[in-house]
């Protein structure tokens, strides 16, 4: 279970419901470790400043997290969390493990920018 | 916004919160400021079963009491955020961080903590969530049947690489020394692991590959002769170093880049006090940085009020 403070993604469905309701969205896949801790606690801090774009993160192990384990988007990555950002519902963007503020504020301001 | 403060905590671990929650309730107006996500190390920890008076907790759990605490006595805390510049001269002590924000301070506590050391080498920061790995809980199940490389002696790449054998076929252990730090049982215990295999007085000097890792370069320290080494992954575990150097001739660090304090936790400088894992000190634990930050919120306390008197007489 991820004790963030970010709301959780908790079925395939809850996933593609997200994807089509909403514009940007960005997907923390990971687990309570080192490496995804850092990443969760950004997006909750990032959550103010970029109203425009819905943050949740998803268990990695829960088997219905496949939807994110098996993007192709993925394929090679080894090192959690996978992070995947959203446009109108396509990946735009994944990246592998620990990320920085700044790298995941450039992805932001990159992908999500308002018009 | 508030700029100016009694007391501006650089840090919010262990003993930064614990700081800013002594401080905070003393009445006394304090700031955290933290590079990263609030909790430091300890949020990195998944249980922690020896703080007194709790059964078991998780550190991320543990540290966001700590937050709501401090914040309910009032202690502001901004997080993430980057520091350009400190001017810790004369009474009033200066922050000046990135985005341009500037804050004042009558006195500073530095409870920066320490990090994960990495190699430092070519292709490090290319392989990075893609072979290469700083937690082997968080992605030892991605080497499941591959063959590894764990660089490191201490305990914790003697113990992690033994764990790594659940998932890796092969586990080679890479490490500059030709002795280990780790202690005799846990090195026993991975010399009597078949899939464990060392190559001691060697280092990694590159990582090789396009999309993923595909081998390290690896240099025999006694001969000086370099072998391109095939490997699915490197777990790197190769001991912490304090968050200091943005301290260095600002106050007296040792030559670990350790802050020398007393045992109040003063620094050399007036007014500047430190506490937790970026201080000199034999151990680190969560307890210990709790107890610096309480003994550092306190000495602040008495320095505040000495210098308010004195403003006043």
């Amino acid at each position: 279970m991820l004790y963030t403070n970010l709301k959780h993604i908790e079925s395939a469905e809850e996933h593609a419901k997200i994807l089509s309701e909403n514009e940007n969205v960005m997907v923390i896949c990971g687990r309570m470790g080192p490496m995804c801790i850092p990443v969760y606690g950004i997006a909750e801090e990032l959550e103010k400043k970029y109203p425009h774009v819905k943050f949740y993160d998803m268990e990695f192990d829960h088997p219905e997290a496949h939807v994110i384990r098996e993007l192709p988007e993925v394929r090679g990555f080894m090192g959690i969390p996978f992070t995947i950002y959203y446009k109108n519902g396509k990946v735009v963007k994944a990246t592998s493990s620990i990320q920085t503020k700044s790298q995941i504020t450039t992805i932001l301001d990159e992908h999500f920018a308002t018009k | 916004m508030n700029t100016n403060y009694d007391t501006i905590i650089i840090g919010g671990g262990p003993a930064g919160l614990t700081a800013g929650i002594y401080l905070s309730r003393s009445r006394v107006k304090t700031l955290i400021l933290n590079e990263g996500t609030v909790g430091g190390q300890m949020i990195l920890t998944h249980e922690i079963a020896n703080y007194s008076g709790v059964e078991s907790v998780s550190g991320y759990q543990l540290a966001n009491i700590m937050k709501k605490q401090a914040i309910s006595f009032g202690c502001e805390i901004q997080s993430n955020i980057s520091i350009k510049n400190i001017n810790f001269e004369g009474d009033e002590k200066c922050v000046m961080l990135e985005d341009g924000e500037k804050f004042t301070s009558k006195s500073i506590i530095i409870a920066t903590g320490g990090r994960s050391r990495t190699l430092g080498v070519k292709g490090e920061d290319n392989f990075k969530g893609r072979g290469i790995s700083y937690c082997a809980t968080c992605d030892g199940d991605f080497f499941t049947d591959k063959e590894i490389v764990v660089v490191g002696g201490g305990n914790s790449a003697i113990e992690e690489a033994v764990s790594l054998t659940k998932y890796a076929s092969k586990v080679t252990i890479v490490h500059q020394f030709d002795h280990f730090q780790a202690f005799d049982h846990a090195v026993l215990e991975a010399k009597r692991n078949p899939k464990i295999n060392f190559m001691m007085e060697s280092t990694i000097t590159a990582f090789n590959g396009s999309e993923n890792l595909e081998s390290v370069t690896i240099k025999d320290l006694k001969t000086n002769e370099t072998q391109e080494f095939k490997t699915d992954g490197v777990f790197v575990f190769i001991g912490y170093i304090p968050n200091t150097d943005f301290l260095k001739d600002k106050i007296e660090l040792n030559k670990w880049g350790e802050i020398v304090v007393s045992p109040d936790m003063e620094t050399d400088v007036k007014g500047v006090y430190a506490a937790g894992d970026a201080i000199a000190k034999r151990f680190r634990q969560v307890t210990a940085a709790v107890g610096d930050g309480t003994i550092a919120a306190m000495a602040v306390s008495n320095y505040i009020h000495d210098l308010k008197t004195k403003q006043t007489a």
